[in-house]
C-alpha cells in the first residue's frame, strides 16, 4: 500500500469508530458527564468544602486534572476494548484481516478510534468542570500531551484486552479489577504526600500517579512528581504495550488460527 | 503468464493437534471459474483461510498471481475478495456503510468507493436496502451484501466459500448469472459449493479434496467422461407389472410406471428404448437419477482416489 492508501485505510477505521460511538452517544458520551459530575457534586463541592486546601489549592480544583484523566482513561480503555472484541466476536474484523492493510496500521486504527473518544469524553467532562471549579491552565502543551498519550496507552490496553478476552466477562474484568483500582488509587483525590510511608512508596509503582500529577502540572503547575519523569514513564509504557500489540497481531493471538 | 492461484505441498496442524491439511496442491489458471469441492471437513475453508491470511499454514508454499503469501502478502491480498461462509460483517452497520469501509481498507477513497458501492449493490439488487441495517436483511440478501464487499475493490481472484449455501433457487440462479458475467469479465473465480449442480454449470476445472489432500484436479468435462455408468429414472405411459430381462442393462422397477436403469458409457440409450418398445413399454419422459458430477464425487471421495 502507498503512504496515501494508508492514510485512507487509517482515517475509514477512525471515522468507523468516531461514528459508532456518536451513533451511540447516550452510552458513551454521557454517562462519563454525569459520573463526573456528580464526582464534582459530592466530593468536590460538598466534602471538599470542609477541607483544607492542597498545595495551595482548594479541593474542588485540586480534583479537577484527576477527574479529566479518569474520564479519558476509561473512555479510550473501554471503546477499543469492546469495539475489537465486538469486531472478533461477530468476525467483522476479518473484513480488516483479508485486507492489504499492515498490522501496525490496524493497531493504529483502533487505537485513533479510543483517542478520538478519549478525547472528546475528556472535553466534555471538562465542559462539566467549569461548571463547578475554576479551571486553569498552567502548561498547555503538558495538558495536551499527557491527554494524548494517556488515552493512546489505555486504547493500547484496551486491544491487548480484547485479543486475549473470549467471552464478554473477560473485558469487564480488567476494567473493574485492575483499572479502577489503580486510578482510584493514583491520586485524583488526595497528595502521595498524605500518605503514610510504605503506602506512598507503593503509590510510585501505579503508573497512573504518574499521568495523573503530570496532568495536575499542566493545569495547576504543582506535582507529587517530577513532570519529566512521569512523561518518561508514560512514554515507556507506550512504546512496551505498542510493540507487545504488535507482535500478537503479527503472531495472530486472539484473532488468526 | 503466473497463475492466478498457485499451491504447493500445503500442511496445516491445528495447535490441538487436529490435522487439517495433508498436503494439498491447486494450480488456478488465470480467468478459470474454479470449482473446489468435498466433504465436510475436508479442508477447503482451511485452504481458503491460509491463501486469505485468516489461517496460518504450517508448511507449504502459496502463491496468488505470483506474489508469494510468505513475503508479499499485502501485494497478494490485494488481488483477492473474499466472500466467507459464514456472515463476518457487523450486523448493526448500515449496508452500503459496510461495503465503502471495505473499500477504505484497501486504500480506496472514498468518492470513488462511493461509486463502486453503488454500482455493485444495484448489480446485486440491495441497493433500495443500501440505508438498512444488515441484520435487517433476508439470508440470501446477506450473502449478496458480502459478494458486493468482496468486489468493491475490484480484486482478480474472487474466491466464494459456499455462497448459495441456504439461497432459494431463483436468488442462486440470479447469482450464477451474475458470476458468469464477473467471470467474462476477466475476474478468476474459485467455488467451493455443496450444490454439486451448480458447479458443474458454472465451472470450467475442478479439484476435490479429501481428508486434506488433493484427490482430483482436472477439467469439468474430462473428469464426467471418467464416469462409467449413469442411472436414469425413465417414466412410462403405461403401468407394468414385470420388466423384460434386458442384455446389458440393469434394469429395476421403482413402481408400476417408474423403472431405473443403470447403463454402461458403452451402451447406447436408443437400443434400450428400442428393446422396451419391443416389448410393449413406451418411455414418456426421463431423467438423471442424479446429478452427473454428484455420482463421480460420491465415487472419487469413497474411493479416496482413482
Amino acid at each position: 500500500m502507498t503512504l496515501h492508501q494508508q492514510y485512507v485505510a487509517f482515517s475509514t477505521i477512525v471515522i468507523k469508530e468516531f461514528m459508532r460511538f456518536i451513533r451511540i452517544w447516550i452510552q458513551t458520551v454521557l454517562p462519563a458527564m454525569i459520573t463526573m459530575g456528580l464526582y464534582f457534586v459530592i466530593f468536590g463541592n460538598l466534602i471538599g468544602s470542609q477541607l483544607s486546601p492542597i498545595h495551595g489549592f482548594g479541593y474542588m480544583d485540586y480534583i479537577v486534572p484527576g477527574i479529566i484523566l479518569m474520564a479519558i482513561i476509561n473512555n479510550s480503555y473501554a471503546n477499543v476494548v469492546s469495539s475489537c472484541f465486538s469486531s472478533k466476536f461477530q468476525r467483522h474484523i476479518e473484513e480488516m484481516l483479508v485486507s492489504p492493510m499492515p498490522n501496525y496500521l490496524i493497531l493504529l486504527g483502533f487505537v485513533g478510534g479510543g483517542l478520538t473518544r478519549g478525547l472528546v469524553v475528556g472535553v466534555a467532562v471538562t465542559l462539566v468542570a467549569a461548571f463547578f471549579a475554576d479551571l486553569q491552565v498552567h502548561n498547555l502543551a503538558v495538558i495536551l500531551i499527557v491527554a494524548v498519550l494517556t488515552s493512546i496507552l489505555f486504547a493500547l490496553g484496551g486491544f491487548i484486552n480484547a485479543i486475549f478476552a473470549k467471552t464478554f466477562d473477560d473485558i469487564s474484568i480488567i476494567p473493574t479489577f485492575v483499572l479502577t483500582p489503580l486510578t482510584y488509587l493514583g491520586g485524583i483525590f488526595y497528595s502521595v504526600d498524605m500518605l503514610p510511608g510504605f503506602w506512598q512508596s507503593l503509590s510510585y509503582a501505579n503508573p497512573i500517579l504518574y499521568m495523573i500529577n503530570a496532568m495536575r502540572y499542566g493545569m495547576l503547575g504543582v506535582s507529587d512528581i517530577d513532570v519529566g519523569v512521569a512523561l518518561g514513564i508514560i512514554v515507556a509504557f507506550v512504546i512496551v504495550l505498542y510493540t507487545y500489540s504488535i507482535y500478537l497481531l503479527r503472531k495472530g493471538v486472539g484473532i488468526r488460527t | 503468464m503466473s497463475p492466478a492461484l498457485s499451491i504447493n505441498n500445503l500442511h496445516k496442524t491445528f495447535p490441538n493437534g487436529n490435522v487439517a491439511l495433508q498436503g494439498v496442491d491447486l494450480e488456478v489458471q488465470q480467468g478459470d471459474f474454479f470449482a473446489l469441492l468435498g466433504p465436510n471437513g475436508a479442508g477447503k475453508s482451511t485452504t481458503i483461510g491460509i491463501v486469505c491470511s485468516l489461517v496460518r499454514k504450517s508448511s507449504g508454499n502459496v502463491q496468488v498471481f505470483g506474489h508469494n503469501i510468505d513475503t508479499h502478502m499485502e501485494a497478494a491480498k490485494s488481488c483477492i475478495g473474499l466472500v466467507p461462509q459464514e456472515y463476518n460483517f457487523n450486523q448493526f452497520e448500515p449496508v452500503a456503510e459496510i461495503v465503502i469501509n471495505q473499500a477504505g481498507y484497501y486504500g480506496i477513497e472514498r468518492k470513488l468507493a462511493v461509486k463502486r458501492a453503488e454500482k455493485y449493490l444495484r448489480q446485486l439488487e440491495l441497493w433500495n436496502r443500501r440505508k438498512d441495517m444488515a441484520r435487517e436483511l433476508s439470508g440470501g440478501m446477506k450473502r449478496r451484501l458480502m459478494i458486493a464487499r468482496a468486489l468493491v475493490h475490484e480484486p482478480r481472484l474472487l474466491i466464494l466459500d459456499e455462497p448459495t449455501a441456504g439461497v432459494d433457487i431463483e436468488i442462486r440462479r440470479s447469482m450464477w448469472k451474475f458470476l458468469r458475467e464477473i467471470n467474462a469479465q476477466g475476474t478468476t473465480i474459485i467455488l467451493t459449493t455443496h450444490y454439486l449442480e451448480e458447479a458443474e454449470n458454472l465451472c470450467k476445472h475442478i479439484a476435490i479434496i479429501n481428508n486434506g489432500v488433493t484427490i482430483e484436479s482436472t477439467e469439468m468435462k474430462s473428469l464426467l467422461t471418467k464416469l462409467h455408468v449413469e442411472t436414469f429414472v425413465l417414466n412410462l405411459r403405461q403401468s407394468v407389472n414385470a420388466l423384460p430381462a434386458i442384455q446389458g442393462y440393469e434394469l429395476q422397477l421403482v413402481d408400476d410406471s417408474t423403472i431405473e436403469v443403470s447403463i454402461s458409457k458403452e451402451k447406447s440409450i436408443n437400443a434400450l428404448f428400442e428393446e422396451l418398445s419391443r416389448h410393449g413399454i413406451d418411455v414418456l419422459s426421463m431423467r438423471n437419477k442424479t446429478n452427473r458430477l454428484e455420482e463421480m464425487f460420491i465415487r472419487l471421495v469413497e474411493e479416496g482416489a482413482l
